[in-house]
């Protein structure tokens, strides 16, 4: 065992934890002493702190980076749990097909996108990535292993799709992806002035656009509050099917020891992004790669937070109270302690999530990356948390470092259905935190 | 297309630079000691584009079924193009300055063993009359150190083989290639405390691979260790032994 800093995406909190690599989909899961608890690790692009296991140890999953069958004909892909989205993309996407969901990053595993029920641009005709997993292997620390589906296992794979890695190691899974004609989006970029604009948009491109997000300015305020820029794209329907050549990361080596994201810049990249997304206004042809992953490009722009890292604060509110309640979030949020910075919007469709702790549900859903300024953060995002659940709503655990138990009760009623199959040997810091156990 | 036989398949080093000849399209036999890693790790390769994958399973320390493997290897891959001899352990220092027969086993699976399958190897390339034989050593055979005395002898053994078997073949264009890794971040490793100089054993792939393609004589992976060894070679040996390496 090797005591190493594993960290979550946003830096916050910070957790000490012992690591231990898995790399053979045939081994049992490591075997833990008494009181200790593990917990699988894949790529550490969670926020908070559901990837982290503070005082525990963590299973090292990348090691089970292996393809196990890829079927040409029929799009279907079966791979270990810790390959990256990235690497199953550049497999198949010469071969016509595509991930059926994909996040805002590639460098994530597929295991972790499993056990967070992650959700893309295309919510509201696709759904959760739980929705096309055709199955997997769940390994628990008592060594059965059970193959769970939609239909076999269901209760298992309902735990484990969004479980958080609470249930046992995802040692393989398999996808369903769907056909693509060309390697290229073709997107329209459009620009609003308020929420009332953002929510026509999104009502008229839902059914003739696959994937819809809108990036807020929410430095914005009084008049201008709710402006920004408006993205909708479908697949090509020609051109080729290419991969662009391996990516080449520009990394922050190390942590700047001063905050890059200070409100002066914010609101000077605000004002350029939304004059230049004004200017290049209209349709255009990009490679899938910068369409979704635009921030892929800084290998570790979260360090441009500096030392006490970030927060991202996102959640999901019945739409009909989204205008308030995101207008609401939105004027505080600009009035803050704390600069807001990339704030994304999103209108989920009516697709029942899969698993039992699945985030998404019918509503919208915003997004907003805040630098870590301590308690007077934590009180704004506390007056968030009041306002998002007395309209129904929750919060995202994958993005979640903070929220009080009542807070998790109130978005996740079915919690307690987990507890039946959270693995004995297996705890978090974020699952100790919401259910305010020891262990 | 190469075909490609190669011994310690499972390895970290190993398994990430036999991906990368995958992905060349080439076709691979993998030889290792658990067949249930094997038939994972040819699976993976199969997917990533390789031609043929076999595998066979093979303790190196079993003398007697080295040449009958890679008469296995070549007929199954219709000859051989490339050999890649890459399995190996890491004894602990420590527990060998007091154990002789830790000493001896050490030697037999990091040293004598790949040192039997250099021989066949070399003789069968011999007889083909064209080939690559690559191994990988260590920047740690380079100069004896008291902190990894015994593992560092073996590959010390390996390197100085394998420079004797270039001058024999190199006549003949065969190509022997000798890779030598500096700290790699694997699984042999799991237990050291990581720092800048350390590799991962894709980046380590990467050199390999492109090394064994090119058929250099000596690699050092990354590339700076040839330096820094360079240094550590030319110290005098007074100084040398007052060294806390």
């Amino acid at each position: 065992m090797r005591r190493r800093a594993y960290e979550s995406w946003g830096r916050f909190p910070r957790a000490m934890q012992k690591s231990m690599a898995v790399r053979w989909r045939g081994d049992d899961m490591p075997s833990m002493p008494d009181e200790t608890r593990a917990l699988p690790f894949g790529n550490g692009r969670s926020y908070g702190d559901v990837c982290l296991n503070d005082g525990g140890v963590l299973l090292d999953c990348r090691g089970l980076d292996r393809f196990i069958n890829f079927d040409r004909e029929k799009g279907i892909i079966r791979c270990e749990g810790g390959v990256l989205l990235l690497d199953i993309l550049r497999l198949v996407v010469p071969d016509g097909w595509f991930l059926p969901v994909v996040p805002g990053t590639q460098w994530v595993t597929i295991g972790g996108a499993i056990a967070n029920d992650i959700h893309g641009k295309n919510h509201h005709v696709a759904g959760t990535i739980g929705h096309h997993i055709r199955s997997f292997e769940l390994l628990r620390s008592d060594s059965t292993r059970r193959i769970c589906s939609p239909s076999s296992n269901a209760d298992w794979f309902r735990a484990t799709v969004g479980g958080l890695g609470l249930t046992g190691i995802i040692t393989w899974a398999e996808i369903q992806l769907k056909p693509i004609s060309g390697s290229d989006i073709v997107c329209e970029t459009i620009r609003f002035h308020s929420l009332d604009q953002f929510f026509e948009i999104a009502r008229e491109s839902d059914t003739a656009f696959e994937y819809t997000v809108a990036w807020i300015d929410a430095l914005a305020t009084g008049r201008k509050l709710g402006r920004g820029v408006f993205f909708r794209g479908n697949h090509a329907t020609t051109g080729s099917k290419r991969v662009l050549p391996e990516p080449e990361k520009i990394d922050l080596g190390c942590v700047p020891p001063i905050r890059m994201v200070t409100r002066p810049l914010v609101r000077l990249f605000n004002t350029l992004y939304a004059m230049k997304n004004g200017v290049s206004a209209g349709r255009v042809n990009t490679h899938y790669v910068p369409f979704f992953f635009p921030l892929d490009v800084v290998g570790s722009w979260n360090r441009l937070y500096g030392t006490q890292g970030m927060l991202q604060y996102q959640f999901v509110v019945p739409s009909e109270s989204a205008l308030n309640v995101v207008g609401e979030i939105l004027d505080r949020a600009a009035r803050s302690v704390a600069p807001p910075f990339l704030t994304v919007l999103k209108v989920f469709g009516d697709r029942s999530s899969p698993g039992l702790l699945s985030f998404p549900r019918p509503g919208i859903t915003m997004a907003i990356d805040f630098p870590n300024r301590g308690q007077p953060l934590m009180e704004l995002l506390e007056s968030f948390d009041a306002l998002v659940t007395s309209a129904g709503g929750a919060l995202y655990p994958a993005k979640d470092a903070r929220m009080s138990p009542e807070t998790f009760r109130a978005g996740f009623p079915s919690w307690e259905d987990m507890l039946r199959c959270v693995d004995p040997s297996i705890s978090s810091s974020f699952w100790r935190r919401v259910t305010g156990s020891s262990t | 297309m190469k075909r490609i036989l190669v011994f310690g398949a499972t390895s970290a080093i190993v398994e990430a630079t036999a991906r990368l000849f995958a992905a060349d399209g080439d076709s691979l036999f993998l030889v290792g000691r658990s067949k249930l890693r094997l038939e994972s790790i040819a699976e993976d390769l199969r997917v990533r584009g390789a031609g043929k994958v076999a595998f066979a399973v093979l303790d190196a320390t079993d003398f007697e079924m080295h040449e009958e493997t890679i008469i296995e290897a070549t007929t199954s891959l219709g000859g051989m193009d490339v050999a890649l001899i890459g399995h190996g352990t890491l004894p602990d220092q420590q527990l060998a300055n007091t154990d002789p027969d830790l000493v001896r086993r050490c030697l037999e699976v990091n040293a004598t063993s790949t040192i039997c399958l250099m021989t066949h190897l070399a003789n069968y390339f011999e007889k083909t009359g064209a080939g690559t034989l690559a191994v990988i050593s260590s920047v740690a055979g380079d100069r004896g150190r008291a902190s990894n005395n015994l593992y560092g002898s073996a590959k010390a053994a390996i390197s100085h083989y394998a420079q004797g078997l270039r001058c024999r073949l190199s006549r003949l264009g065969i190509r022997v290639v000798t890779i030598k890794p500096g700290f790699v971040d694997t699984p042999m490793t799991a237990h050291f405390k990581k720092g800048f100089l350390w590799a991962t054993p894709a980046a380590v792939a990467k050199s390999t691979h492109r090394a064994i393609v090119t058929g250099r004589d000596i690699a050092y992976v990354p590339w700076f260790w040839r330096w820094i060894m360079l240094v550590i070679r030319i110290i005098p040996e007074r100084i040398f032994k007052r060294l806390p390496l």
